[in-house]
């Protein structure tokens, strides 16, 4: 079969077109990551990326697993739902390396975070006047703050 | 084997559908971790709100949050009974070193009265991202940074991420913020490299009252669907068709 004298140059722009499609496709795969549309149209990897984020917390249950007694004390009392790292602050550091020391808490500063008086906060909540309350002492000198008592 | 045009016609479509559901059926890479299994939410039980800030402080520790920017924050209410629609609203630095405290004994108010049954109600509202089913945040993206990743959790690409702020502007909630020296889209993840790993949040672990509580909605144990069943829920702006997906127990009415 030979081509159409006339037809040729629908030809040449067809091999033109082809050749510009292929560049497209190859510049669109380096361009486009890998993981790009795996779930929806988003990088894929992106979620494994935030999943693989440092901790900060270690968590109520690991700091358990050492400081055994501590969290049969806080059974006792009205402190049990409250996990360690709500007074301690985030302490993920000490739970894989325990050479790394916590300092101690101020708990002067720590309990009136929640214990302080205020109209605003709900009236079943337990709350003082650290003023007239203690005048000053710490709160550890008559209170028990593992078993909150 | 003899195909003519009609036959391949008929088999190239049938053959597409079928490729799609070879690719949706590939198992996913984490083996202890499948997506699909969760739906992630949170529940506030407002009542339960003492305005410590421990959320505000351990989100903003765990996560690297700048300073004056927040993924979580602290508001406190102040309805009046000669304005219940007009609510005072204070949250100093989101709340985070807690609220100033409000004398039980005065109480007074633009001198309508002095005394506390008559000065109106105080609640404190903590708020975060709603995660929500249809997020006009990940609808506006335009370069597919931000997304509702499978277990319902919105999350943002920053290394795709422009910092165009489409999504800041598209949130109805003011979740979202531009991280002052990423220059990218930031907001809460709910703690997605926690709850990964079948710990909660870092807001959640700090809340001394319990007032958080991270919820995974086909988890079939969680308490969450006795608590649905039982407790007058809300969500912010239902109007708005979001999906929000922090629900909030007792919620005031002038809650905005």
């Amino acid at each position: 079969m030979s081509i159409p004298k006339d037809a040729r140059h629908l030809f040449r722009f067809a091999i033109l077109f082809v050749i510009a499609f292929v560049v497209f496709l190859v510049i669109r795969h380096f361009v486009v990551p890998k993981t790009f549309g795996e779930y929806g149209h988003y990088r894929g990897a992106a979620i494994t990326e935030i999943a693989a984020r440092p901790m900060h917390f270690a968590g109520h249950q690991k700091c358990e697993t050492c400081h055994v007694d501590i969290g049969e004390a806080k059974k006792a009392g009205k402190h049990e739902n409250v996990s360690c790292e709500a007074c301690h602050g985030p302490l993920a550091q000490h739970a894989d390396d325990p050479s790394i020391q916590p300092t101690k808490i101020n708990t002067t500063e720590v309990c009136i975070r929640c214990h302080a008086d205020s109209a605003a906060k709900p009236g079943v909540f337990p709350q003082i006047d650290p003023v007239q309350h203690s005048g000053g002492v710490p709160c550890e000198t008559c209170h028990q703050p593992h078993n909150g008592l | 084997m003899n195909i003519d045009r009609r036959h391949l016609l008929v088999m190239l479509p049938a053959a597409a559908i079928a490729w799609k559901y070879v690719l949706a059926g590939t198992p996913e890479e984490s083996p202890n971790y499948t997506m699909t299994d969760h739906w992630w939410s949170m529940l506030i039980n407002i009542p339960k709100c003492i305005g410590c800030g421990n959320c505000v402080r351990a989100c903003a520790a765990e996560n690297d949050v700048p300073d004056g920017h927040f993924r979580t924050w602290v508001e406190r209410y102040h309805v009046t009974d000669w304005n219940l629609s007009n609510p005072e609203v204070v949250s100093p630095d989101g709340g985070k070193e807690g609220f100033p405290a409000v004398p039980k004994s005065v109480g007074g108010d633009e001198g309508f009265s002095s005394s506390p049954e008559s000065a109106g109600k105080y609640f404190f509202v903590p708020k975060l991202c709603n995660h929500c089913e249809d997020s006009p945040c990940t609808q506006v993206c335009p370069v597919g940074a931000t997304f509702i990743a499978p277990d319902g959790v919105v999350l943002v690409d920053q290394t795709y991420c422009l910092g165009c702020a489409y999504c800041v502007q598209a949130c109805p909630y003011g979740c979202r913020y531009i991280h002052p020296e990423k220059k990218v889209a930031d907001k809460c993840t709910l703690c997605y490299h926690r709850i990964t790993k079948g710990l909660t949040t870092a807001c959640c672990e700090a809340c001394p009252t319990g007032t958080r509580q991270l919820v995974d909605l086909k988890d079939p144990n969680d308490p969450i669907h006795t608590f649905l069943k039982t407790h007058s829920v809300q969500v912010l702006k239902p109007q708005m068709a979001t999906g929000a997906k922090v629900f909030y127990n007792e919620m005031d009415g002038s809650v905005r």
